[in-house]
This record gives structure tokens, sequence and C-alpha cells, in this order.
């Protein structure tokens, strides 16, 4: 809803949110003590439910535009360096430079950092604070239907003096999944609240009773009743923000998930896997249409939305556990969950604008017969197409300015810059590799399957040989042969090696095409580690390193498209004349162990020229 | 919120009162029933098997689901009566997602409501009570399935509110189009929304207050409703409608004095030649009131007040049910080129 025309719907809207707090504090435990009767429970609850939203409402941001035309919204700050969360559909007719206010009164510049386009979310970032006030996520899996919860935000945009208006409710139903609206905007395992949810509430934050962030409003259920509440508003799940905010700050479009196959509730109650992809990871690890689908990621899978729910809180790339039945045999298999839209696809439908279902008519044409689809409060009224910096009118200040840089396939590719910037800088730190050892390295170790080992990696190719005077060779520039082999003693750990001194030594010279993918866990494992996705000739690589220290951890090599990668995991760094580095990697291949390398030693001393 | 509520305000004094009512009254009901937060999620949990979602007939653009409440263990469903339970058998699902075969045991035509059968045994159920004792500011959870939100073994929905006055729905003609003139209550949240109708107000005990009725807009302002009709009153309905005794012909305030004929509006409809003649209009009389609310030959009516008609026959006979002052809510199915488009008009004799 434009600013321009909600403001017309009432000449008092800004003394709303100070009506609402004076109700609130009328009712504080002062005045309530007052009266006979109360428990102390009931008075303690009370307190603390004033003081949860009192906690809460600095943080709350209202958004505007600063072609102040195209629409506003609201949002809730997660950092205390200004790192936001609101909707993307919020964000998208604005461009990449916002206009923020805060209850301390002030309009704040903010830039855009990365977007969520399926999901709906986007992380923007405040400037010109390093102490902004800040909400805590709560874990939205706990919540249940009758919870007491409250949306704070900019409803009809009436907080022109910033101070964000609350409204109360209860869960009304949780891990909802809401179909579509238009092209891509998709609400899966979301929160829905009897909370007022209006234009211009769009972004802002569903808290719990203590005052933590369940969930970031988006969509409400309109209908004939013209575009306000009517007690049905669905809010993202704070888990699914959680879990994309890695990928949200790497400055990129982040697309969602899918399985490789569809899914179909039969009449006995079970979910079968129908139209499996045959070029799909998960086809690959032996999911076959028919197959019974019991869990994903861990949560079990009941119906075919259950299925859709869990799928959409998981980002691109992850790789979570499934479990299936077929012949009456549980198999638990790791999946790689690929995109949901093909790369151009996803970047044409968010420079497109058509994302949103469009205002239905007032009298709708015939076959409606399935479900309302909600909308977003306040999209509707959007013209500006989104994603597009050449459209927007309005010039950035310097200081967004510099913060801000247009890439293609990245919503700011500034923030992928520093990021990896960051951890190039943190991995000199960790690995100490001296800048003039960069040209040749020479590894001796010694190989599970066919013992001794000796490995040369320099700046185009690597050669290894064996104790039985075996050669393997690799070299960058040659195209592969058409069938790779997953041999732990082949072209494949040469390829992985090489691609790991080039990342180790790229703080001296550059890697290649170098980007922060954001995070993902490593299978099996619950923390979430930083990943660095490096691409040279044919191959990609995926680093997946330490959150705080930025130790590689594990690599994964793609040496074509929809082939399984070889796997190599790092293990007890000491330190080396190359720096810090592992002694022990283990090998896998398409969900096998398929050797390790021990006892290794790293040196830029070529073997041959020491016997010399 | 605030739009919302100022609409209540304009249609009706008695709520604008109980509203403030309600304001003053509200520390002292949270006080009395004031069940700590997490025993309220809990209350929600167990009401939730109680509770049925129905698919049945949509007609053009209009929903094909409503909600529904067990009242025996034996799988006796109360509903609301619409064009949803037009086929013989209507889809019910339980709260565990098994999907049965609902049967119409009877209805009630004057207060709307039906009962349904499913083969089913040990359920749980609401107790429907022949009293009950609701005071405006009681605190108040709305159960239903509105928008067909859930499916299978998903929850259904649930709101809170409360009731902002208890009183008798719109006393005079031309406002609320329903043949119900008695005691309802009015809520203070959007209970009524599309699909709602036959759902559960509890208290936040769980206990069974009322069920949402069918969605009601006055004609005259445009604002809709937010009401439940109480336990009591569909309690002595569902007892009537069990014993299978023919409905008493309803109260003298449901009969019109003049009752409208389709000539009245200035409808002509096609000739009878079958006994399932479907209500095409012939021509609509220039300068009538059916003219004047837009409607042409060739327009089919689908349905008066809500309720289906099927034929020529049966749209007689709802119209009789109408007195030359109320206004009439038609449904039209419209055929323009290869498309046909839903059409709502209101109109009336005067």
């Amino acid at each position: 809803m434009s600013i321009q025309r909600s403001r017309t719907i009432g000449p008092t809207g800004p003394k709303l949110g100070w009506i609402l707090l004076a109700i609130l504090l009328q009712s504080s435990p002062a005045a309530l003590g007052q009266s006979e009767g109360i428990s102390p429970q009931l008075q303690a609850a009370e307190s603390a439910r004033i003081a949860a939203i009192h906690a809460v409402m600095p943080a709350t941001i209202c958004i505007f535009s600063p072609s102040d035309d195209s629409g506003g919204g609201s949002g809730v700050i997660i950092s205390a360096d200004g790192y936001a969360i609101t909707n993307f559909h919020v964000t998208a007719p604005s461009g990449n430079y916002l206009r923020c206010g805060l209850s301390d009164g002030r309009l704040y510049d903010a830039v855009i950092v990365g977007i969520d386009p399926t999901g709906d979310v986007a992380l923007i970032k405040l400037f010109g604070r390093t102490d902004f006030p800040t909400a805590a996520w709560s874990n939205s899996d706990l919540v249940r239907a009758g919870d007491p919860c409250f949306a704070v935000g900019n409803p009809f945009a009436l907080a022109t003096d910033f101070h964000s208006s609350v409204t109360c409710g209860i869960v009304s139903g949780v891990h909802r999944y809401q179909e579509p609206s238009g092209t891509l905007i998709e609400y899966t395992d979301c929160i829905q609240t009897d909370a007022s949810v209006n234009p211009g509430n769009s972004g802002g934050p569903l808290f719990n009773a203590a005052g933590e962030i369940i969930g970031i409003n988006g969509r409400c259920s309109f209908e004939k009743r013209g575009r306000v509440n009517v007690g049905v508003a669905y809010a993202i799940s704070s888990n699914q923000v959680q879990r994309f905010l890695g990928h949200l700050q790497s400055g990129r479009v982040v697309d969602h998930a899918t399985a490789g196959f569809t899914v179909s509730s039969r009449a006995d109650g079970s979910v079968v896997v129908t139209n499996i992809l045959r070029t799909s990871d998960a086809f690959r690890r032996g999911v076959r249409d028919g197959d019974s689908i019991i869990a994903l990621d861990r949560r079990p899978v009941e119906s075919a939305n259950s299925f859709k729910n869990i799928l959409g809180t998981v980002p691109q790339g992850w790789r979570v556990p499934l479990s299936v039945v077929r012949d009456q045999t549980r198999r638990e298999i790791m999946i790689r969950l690929e995109g949901v839209h093909a790369r151009e696809e996803l970047l044409q439908l968010v420079q497109s604008g058509e994302f949103e279902a469009k205002p239905e008519p007032p009298s709708r044409p015939p076959g409606g017969q399935q479900k309302k689809i909600p909308s977003s409060p306040d999209a509707p009224e959007k013209k500006t197409p989104g994603g597009d910096p050449a459209s927007h009118p309005v010039d950035m200040p310097a200081e967004v300015a510099a913060q801000f840089e247009s890439r293609r396939g990245y919503a700011n590719y500034a923030f992928n810059r520093q990021r990896r910037q960051e951890i190039l800088q943190r991995m000199q730190t960790f690995y100490q590799i001296p800048e003039a050892t960069s040209a040749q390295w020479h590894v001796t170790a010694q190989h599970s399957q066919i013992g001794p080992v000796t490995i040369s990696l320099s700046q185009n190719d690597a050669k290894a040989v064996f104790a039985s005077g075996r050669v393997e060779t690799f070299t960058a520039t040659v195209q592969k042969t058409s069938s790779p082999t997953k041999d732990p003693t082949g072209s494949e750990l040469l390829s992985a090696l090489f691609l790991t001194k080039r990342l180790l030594t790229a703080g001296h010279e550059p890697f290649g095409d170098l980007y922060y993918l954001g995070r993902s866990p490593w299978p099996g494992q619950d923390e979430l580690l930083d990943v660095l996705v490096g691409t040279f000739e044919t191959y990609e690589a995926h680093f997946y390193l330490d959150p705080n220290s930025s130790e590689i951890r594990a690599l994964e090599v793609f040496p074509d498209i929809e082939v399984d990668p070889f796997e190599l995991i790092f293990e007890n760094p000491v330190p080396t004349p190359l720096g810090t580095l592992p002694t022990r990697l283990r090998l896998r291949a398409s969900d096998r162990d398929v050797g390790t390398i021990d006892s290794i030693e790293w040196t830029s001393i070529s073997p041959q020229e020491d016997r010399s | 919120m605030t739009s919302l509520r100022t609409r209540h305000l304009i249609h009706s004094g008695r709520a604008w009162m109980a509203l403030f009512v309600c304001w003053f009254s509200a520390t002292v009901t949270y006080a009395i029933d004031s069940p700590p937060a997490a025993s309220l999620a809990f209350q929600v949990d167990r009401t939730q098997p109680k509770l049925v979602k129905i698919f049945g007939a949509g007609r053009g653009g209009l929903e094909a689901y409503q909600s529904g409440i067990l009242v025996s263990a034996d799988g006796h469903v109360l509903t609301v009566w619409s064009y949803v339970l037009d086929p013989a058998t209507v889809s019910v699902v339980l709260n565990d997602g098994r999907r049965l075969d609902g049967k119409l045991v009877g209805m009630d035509p004057e207060l709307e409501i039906a009962i349904l059968k499913i083969d089913a045994t040990e359920l749980e159920f609401f107790e429907l009570k022949n009293m009950v004792d609701v005071k405006p500011g009681d605190r108040v959870m709305a159960f239903s399935n509105l928008y067909a939100i859930a499916s299978g073994n998903e929850f259904n929905s649930v709101m809170q509110g409360r009731v902002a006055a208890v009183a008798s729905l719109a006393a005079r003609r031309g406002t609320f189009e329903t043949p119900y003139r008695g005691r309802v209550f009015v809520l203070d949240a959007v209970t009524n929304n599309a699909g709602a109708a036959g759902g559960a107000l509890t208290n936040r005990r769980g206990e069974l207050l009322g069920i949402l009725g069918k969605e009601l807009r006055d004609s005259s302002n445009d604002v809709w409703l937010n009401y439940a009709l109480p336990v009591d009153i569909v309690s002595l309905s569902v007892a009537r409608i069990l014993s299978g005794k023919p409905h008493d012909t309803g109260s003298p305030a449901a009969q019109p004095v003049e009752p409208v004929t389709p000539q009245m509006l200035g409808l002509i409809l096609v000739p009878r030649v079958l006994p399932s003649t479907p209500p095409y209009l012939e021509t609509v009389l220039d300068e009538s009131p059916a003219a004047k609310a837009g409607l042409r030959s060739d327009d089919l009516i689908i349905m008066v007040g809500g309720m289906s008609v099927a034929s020529r026959e049966s749209l007689i006979e709802s119209l009789a049910k109408y007195d030359r002052v109320d206004s009439i809510q038609l449904t039209i199915l419209r055929r323009e080129g290869a498309r046909q488009d839903l059409h709502e008009v209101t109109l009336r004799v005067r």
C-alpha cells in the first residue's frame, strides 16, 4: 500500500501507536494492583508482557522507500551493527537503498544485503550506529497454537514519528503451508496468527510472550472484505529465516531447494516419491519412484504439505537426511538439495517484478473452488519492478553507495567481496602460509591403499608418484575424461589437493572465480560452516570452513555437473614449513569412505632435489 | 483493527455499548478465568479432536468447504446448513486425518444448522449444554477451518476474542438476510470468514459456548457480522433434528407478510418444461428491480440468499420466504462468450 494513499485512511493515524501504548500502560501492574483478587502470577505475567513489549519496540523499524511513492513496510534489527530482516516484497519496489525509522525518532539510511525471493525475506544493513537495539531469535519449532504473541510494525504507514504499533493475538496455527501467490513467493512451514497484520506490517516481527522473534509477518488471507486484516496473518518462521541468514549475508540472490522429485499422498496416508529426475542427487543416492517417505531433515513427513513445509525451510545446496521405506525396509540417505529455480529463471522472475499475485477483481471468475490463496498485505499496489537499480530514481548517499555493488546474481556484491576478504584474512592468520612458498609444494604421505606417495603441486598441474612406480598426473587446463572415476588415488585426489593449495595461497595470488556461498552444514553435523565456492577451469570446489578460524574442515570437488563430488575431510593440522596444514585427510565419494592419507608432510623443497 | 471496530460500532448501537462494557470489564474477566498462557495451548490441543473439516459442493467461485464439530462419540457432526451440503454425501475429515463420508441426518431451516452422520465410534465430542452463561467481555476462542487453511490431519485454526454483545440478530428486516432472528453472541474478532461457519466457539477452558454462524453481511452498509449461535438454542434444535420430529414451520416473525414472487422483481423465467427446468431468465422487465440490479435475459440464478436453487420451482419457493420489504441476494451465472462469470446482486421489491 502506498504511503500517500494510506495516509488518507485517517488523519488521527499517527496517534494509534500511542493509544495502544496508553492502553497497555493503563493495565500496568500498578493499576491492576489496586483491584482486589488479582493473583500475583497474573500481575507477574502482565508485567512480563509489558516489559517484553517495551524491550523490543526499539529494535523494530519502519521501512520507507526514499522515493516515497513505492511503498513501505516494517523490519527488525538482529545485530548491533545494523543488520535487519524484512520481506523481499517490501524491499523489491524500493531498489537497493532504503530509509529506516527507529523509535529514537531518527531516520537511518540502509542498503540491501541479500534477498531470498522465494521465501520473501530480505536482509538489509542500517548505517549510522554500532549500537543498534536488537531483538533475539526464538526456536519457532517450539511454538504451539494458542500461544500468546504480538506483532510490531507500521500498519497503514501510521508511524510518521517512527513509533511502531503493537497488536496482540494468539498463534492460530503452526506448520502452515501456503502455496505460491503469483509465480515466486511461497510460504512454507509458516506461523498463522490472529494478531492484526495490515498493509505496512509486512516484514515486521512476530514475537512470543517473552519478546523473542518467532516469525516475520508477511502475508494475510484477504478476501471480499477488502485489504484489511480478517484475523488471518502468516509469519515466516524464525527457524527458516535463521537457516537462510548465512546465505543472505553473502549478498546473493538466494534460492530455495527441490529434492529432485515430487511427492503425492496415497489413500493409506503414505507419502510417496513421484517423477524423480534421473539427473538428481536423490536418484544417484538410490531414491526411486514409489518409495515411501518417512522423514526429511529429521522431521516426520505426514502429508504432501508437510514434505513441502520441511523442504521450504532448507536453502539450496544443503545436504539433509531423508528416510524412505521400500519393501518394508527403511533406509537413511543424505540427499543434496538442488535449486528450485534455474539460476537465470530466478533472476528474471525477480527482475520482472511479476512475482506477486494481482489483486482479485471484485467478481471472481467461476471455477475457483480451491483454497483462497493469501497475498502479501501491501504488494498489489506496487508498480515499480524490483531488483533493477537503473529504474531507481533516487541517488544513494555516498555512505550507502560505498557499500553497494551491482552484479548479476547478487543483491549486493559488495557484501560478498567483504565476506570473502574477511575469510581469506582469517585463513591467512590460521594457516600462516609464507608468501615465498606459493609456487611449488611437495607432499609426502602414506596412502591407505597403496602405501607411500609423493605429490607435487604447482601452478597449473599436479603429479603423484607412488612407491610402485605408478605416476598420476593432473592438468587443470586439459579436458577431463568423460566418466569420472572416483579413484582415490587418481586425478580426483590430485585435483582436490591442487584446488586446496590454490585457495590456501589465494591471499597471494588470485584463486580464479571465488565467491562466498553462505553457511551450510557438513553432512551429519548441526554446526553451520562458512562455504567458499571456487571455480577453476571446469572444476567447482566447495570449501567448508570453520566459522571462527576459517580453517578448512572439508572440501567437495565437482568435476562436472550432475555427478557426485569427490570429498576431502581435513584433520590434525600442525605447523609445517608451509604453514599450519593437516597431517591426515579422509577421502569420500558417493557416500562411502574411499581411503585416507596419513602422516602427511608438507614442504616447498622437492624430495628429488633433496636427494641430489 | 481500528477501522473494523469502527464499522461494528456503526451497525449496531448495542454492540457499541457492549464494546465499552468489554473494555472496562476486561481486567476483571481476565482475573476470573486466567489460566496460565501455557495451558491455553494445552486447551487448544485438547479441543482439536472434536473439530472436523467438511468438504462438499462449491458453486462457481464459492467455497466448497466449511467447518463442523462432533456432538456424539458415534459420529454425529453439527454444522451449518448451506449449499456445501448439497451432494448426497460430503467428505468429513477428522483431526487424525481420516476422511469419511458424511450423510445428512436432518436440518433446521430457521437456525440453518444441520446434523451429519459419519461411520465412526469412540470419538471425542463437545457436550451440547442446555444452559450457557455468556456475558459481554467474556474471553472466548473460535475454532474453524476458515479459508480451508488446514487439510488432512492439520490442526484447525484458532482465534481469540471477546464477546462484544449478547443480542438478537437484527430485529429488523432488510439488514442481515437470515431466517433466524434470535439471540447471538456478537464477537470482537473476525471469526466468521469463508469456511468458518460450523466451527466452535469455546471459553478458555474449552467448553462449547456456541457455533460460528454463516457469513452475514448487512446489505445496507456492507458490514460483516462476527457472531456465534448460542449452544443452548442450538442444542434444542439438535434434539429436535435427532428425534426426527418435523421442524416447526418457524416463528411468525420469519413469515413474510407479502411473499415475493419472480414477477414482483421483474423476472420472467423460462417456461417450465420439466420438473427440473433450471431457473434461466427469459426476460427482465424494463425499469423493474431486477433490471436496475443489472440482471439480463439468459442469466442463470443459482442461489437465493446463499442457498442453492436447482430448479425453477425451488427458486419460486425460495423467493416466497422473503417479504417485499426484504433485500434479496441473488447469485447468478452469466455466460459471456466462452467464459462464465459469477455475479452477486442484491435487490428488493419496494
